[in-house]
C-alpha cells in the first residue's frame, strides 16, 4: 500500500538519469525527433476522435431549429439565444436546483456515515473486523438490481415515493465504495500518531475526528467527488422515485423529456445538455489532480 | 463505531433477502405477495422469449465490449506514455469524456448517428458510402453504435492502466534491453505481466457493469421511438427489442408491468450469473494474473 500521491508521475527517462547530459549525435537526433513527431500525431489524430462529439453537441446548441434538422454541420447563423430559450423552455432553474440539492445532501451523507465505518475497519481493532470488510466488499458488487425491488417497497410503504428522500436518505448509511476508498487511503497513516494521540488520552472518536480525518483530505475529496458525480449523473434513482411528479425532476429526467413537447428540438435539447455537463466540467478543472489520483487508487492498489 | 457498520449491511442484507423472498412470489405492489413456488423461474426459462433476447443482447455488449474496452484503454495509455510534452493535455481529453452525464452522452449519440442528417452519415457519404448505416434506427446497427458510445466513455479505465504502466519498473526494461529484447517482447513478457492485476480488476468490473447497463439504453431507445415517459414501459428496447438489455428488460417487469415479483426472480438470476461469472474469473485469474507482492491483491 503506497500513499496514493505522485503516482501519476512521469518516470525519468533512462539514461539520463543521474548523468550530465550530453549532446546527442545528429542520427540519435533526427531519430527522437520522428518518433516523437509519430506519438503526437498518433495522439492528436486519437484527440480529435475523443473531441468530435463535444464539438458536434457544441455547433448544435448554436443553431436554429430548422438547421439541426439538415445536414449542415456549420452553424450559420449562430444563435447564443438558444441558451436563454431554454430556461423559458422548461424550467431548468428548478431541476438544476433539485440536482444540486439531491447531489450535494447525499454527497454529506455518504461522507458522515463512511468516514466512521472505514475507520472503525481500518484502525480500530475488533474481532470480525476482517469477516466485515469482505462482506462489505461484497457489496461493492452486488448489482443493485438485486437491492432495489424490497427499498421501492420499503420507500412505498413510508409514503416516500414522488419525494426526494428515497435519494437522499440511504446515502446516510454508508456507501460499499467510499468506505473501501476511504479505508485504503487510512491504513496509509502510520499507526505512531494514533498511539501518541492514545498516550494524551484522546478518546477513538477524538483520533478519527482530529488526527486521522485532517490527514485524509485528499481522499475525502476524492469520495465526495465521486459521488457528487455520480448523484449528479444519475437517472435510474431519479427514474423511479420522482417520473411522478415533475416539479421534482432532475436535469437527467427532464433532458430525456425535451422531445416529447412537439418535436425534437435537438438545438435546444444540445443546450440544456451542454449545461448539465457545464459543472462537471468545471469540477473536473478545479480538482484533476483528486479525480485522477482517486480513479488510481481504487483500481490499482488494493 | 460498529452501529454503522450493523446498519449498513442491513441495508443491503435485509433488501437482498427480501428479494429472494418475492422471486417466489406474484407481487403488484399493491396487494399483498402470493406465494408462487419456482414458477416465476420455470417461466424466465421455459416460456418468455423477451428472457432470452436480453440475455443475447447482454451478452453481446459484454462480449464485443469488454474486450474491446480493455485494449483499447491500453493502447491510450501506452500512447501517453510515449510524449515529454502534453500528456497531461492528452489525458485531459481522453479522461473528460467518462465524466459525462450518461443522460446527455446517449442524447448526443442519437444526434450525431442521426441516420438522415447526423453529422457521421454525412461524412460517410462525403467518403463514397452510398447507403451508410441507419444506427440507432435499425436493429442490426444499434448495438454496434452502442457500443461506439461505451467506448468514448473509457477514461476512467484508461487512468488505471496509465498508472499500471508507470509503476512498471524501469529496471525490467532495462535488463530487457540488455538482453536484446524487441519492442513486442518487451510488451508481451515485461509489461502485460506487470500490468495483469488491472486487466483482471477491468474485467470483472466490466462483467459486472455490463449486466447493470441501462441508461444509455434506455434513452436512446425512447428518443428513436419518440414515445413519452408514460409510454417508455412499451418502447424500451426499440428499435426491435435491440436494444433490450437485461437490467431494462428487468425495469420494464418491475416497473412498467407492475410484475415486482417477477422482476425480483430477474434480480436474483442476474445476481447468480455474475457471481458465477467473477468466480471463473478468479479461478482462471490465477493463471495469469501477475502479482508482484506475491499475494493475494
Amino acid at each position: 500500500m503506497s500513499a496514493p500521491t505522485g503516482v501519476v508521475t512521469r518516470p525519468v527517462p533512462s539514461g539520463t538519469r543521474g548523468v550530465a547530459p550530453r549532446p546527442l549525435p545528429p542520427a540519435e537526433r533526427r531519430r527522437r525527433f520522428l518518433s516523437s513527431l509519430a506519438t503526437h500525431s498518433m495522439l492528436i489524430v486519437a484527440s480529435v476522435m475523443f473531441l468530435l462529439p463535444m464539438v458536434f453537441v457544441v455547433t448544435t446548441a448554436l443553431m436554429t431549429d430548422q438547421q439541426s434538422l439538415t445536414r449542415r454541420i456549420w452553424p450559420e447563423p449562430f444563435v447564443w439565444s438558444n441558451f436563454l430559450d431554454v430556461f423559458q423552455r422548461i424550467e431548468l432553474w428548478r431541476y438544476t436546483l433539485n440536482t444540486t440539492l439531491i447531489a450535494t445532501l447525499s454527497t454529506v451523507g455518504v461522507v458522515l456515515s463512511s468516514v466512521p465505518v472505514a475507520y472503525a475497519l481500518s484502525r480500530m481493532n475488533w474481532r470480525g473486523r476482517q469477516a466485515t470488510f469482505i462482506l462489505v466488499l461484497a457489496t461493492l458488487m452486488l448489482p443493485f438490481q438485486v437491492t432495489i425491488v424490497p427499498l421501492y417497497v420499503i420507500f412505498v410503504r413510508l409514503d416516500w415515493i414522488n419525494t426526494l428522500l428515497p435519494l437522499i436518505v440511504p446515502a446516510f448509511f454508508g456507501d460499499a465504495f467510499s468506505i473501501f476508498l476511504l479505508r485504503q487511503f487510512f491504513l496509509t497513516v502510520p499507526e505512531e500518531l494514533s498511539d501518541a494521540a492514545r498516550v494524551d488520552g484522546a478518546t477513538e472518536w477524538q483520533i478519527m475526528t482530529r488526527v486521522i480525518v485532517p490527514l485524509a483530505k485528499p481522499a475525502i475529496a476524492a469520495v465526495a467527488l465521486f459521488n457528487f458525480l455520480y448523484n449528479w449523473n444519475d437517472f435510474f434513482g431519479p427514474l423511479l422515485y420522482l417520473i411522478g411528479n415533475n416539479r421534482l425532476w432532475t436535469l437527467g429526467l427532464a433532458l430525456s423529456e425535451f422531445r416529447t413537447m412537439h418535436h425534437v428540438e435537438w438545438n435546444l435539447t444540445m443546450a440544456a445538455s451542454l449545461m448539465f455537463m457545464a459543472p462537471v466540467i468545471v469540477l473536473f478543472f478545479l480538482a484533476q489532480r483528486v479525480f485522477v489520483e482517486g480513479v488510481t487508487l481504487t483500481g490499482v492498489k488494493g | 463505531m460498529s452501529p454503522w457498520i450493523v446498519g449498513f449491511l442491513a441495508f443491503i442484507l435485509y433488501p437482498m433477502l427480501a428479494t429472494l423472498y418475492f422471486s417466489f412470489t406474484r407481487y403488484d405492489l399493491l396487494s399483498t405477495p402470493e406465494w408462487y413456488g419456482i414458477q416465476n423461474y420455470v417461466y424466465m426459462f421455459t416460456k418468455d422469449p423477451n428472457f432470452w433476447v436480453a440475455v443475447r443482447n447482454t451478452l453481446w455488449i459484454i462480449v464485443f465490449g469488454v474486450p474491446l474496452q480493455i485494449g483499447l484503454s491500453i493502447l491510450t495509455a501506452w500512447m501517453l506514455t510515449k510524449p515529454r510534452k502534453g500528456m497531461k493535455i492528452y489525458r485531459t481529453i481522453f479522461f473528460m469524456p467518462s465524466l459525462a452525464p450518461p443522460v446527455a452522452v446517449a442524447l448526443a449519440f442519437v444526434f450525431i448517428f442521426n441516420p438522415a442528417t447526423g453529422p457521421i452519415n454525412v461524412v460517410l457519404n462525403g467518403l463514397g458510402w452510398e447507403d451508410p448505416p441507419l444506427w440507432f434506427f435499425s436493429a442490426q446497427w444499434s448495438k454496434p453504435a452502442m457500443l461506439i458510445l461505451t467506448l468514448w466513455g473509457i477514461g476512467g479505465t484508461m487512468i488505471i492502466f496509465l498508472a499500471g504502466l508507470l509503476d512498471v519498473p524501469r529496471q525490467l526494461y532495462e535488463a530487457a534491453d540488455i538482453e536484446g529484447a524487441t519492442g513486442w517482447q518487451k510488451f508481451r513478457h515485461v509489461t502485460l505481466p506487470t500490468i495483469s492485476p488491472v486487466i483482471f480488476f477491468s474485467l470483472v468490473t466490466g462483467v459486472i457493469y455490463g449486466f447493470q447497463f441501462f441508461t444509455q439504453a434506455y434513452v436512446a431507445s425512447i428518443t428513436v421511438s419518440g414515445s413519452t415517459t408514460t409510454q417508455a414501459a412499451a418502447s424500451v428496447g426499440a428499435p426491435n427489442e435491440s436494444l433490450m438489455f437485461y437490467s431494462v428488460y428487468l425495469w420494464q417487469q418491475g416497473w412498467g408491468n407492475f410484475r415486482m415479483g417477477y422482476a425480483s426472480a430477474l434480480a436474483w438470476m442476474m445476481f447468480l450469473v455474475t457471481m458465477v461469472c467473477t468466480l471463473i474469473l478468479v479461478r482462471t485469474s490465477r493463471r495469469w494474473v501477475h502479482y508482484a507482492g506475491g499475494g493475494f491483491r
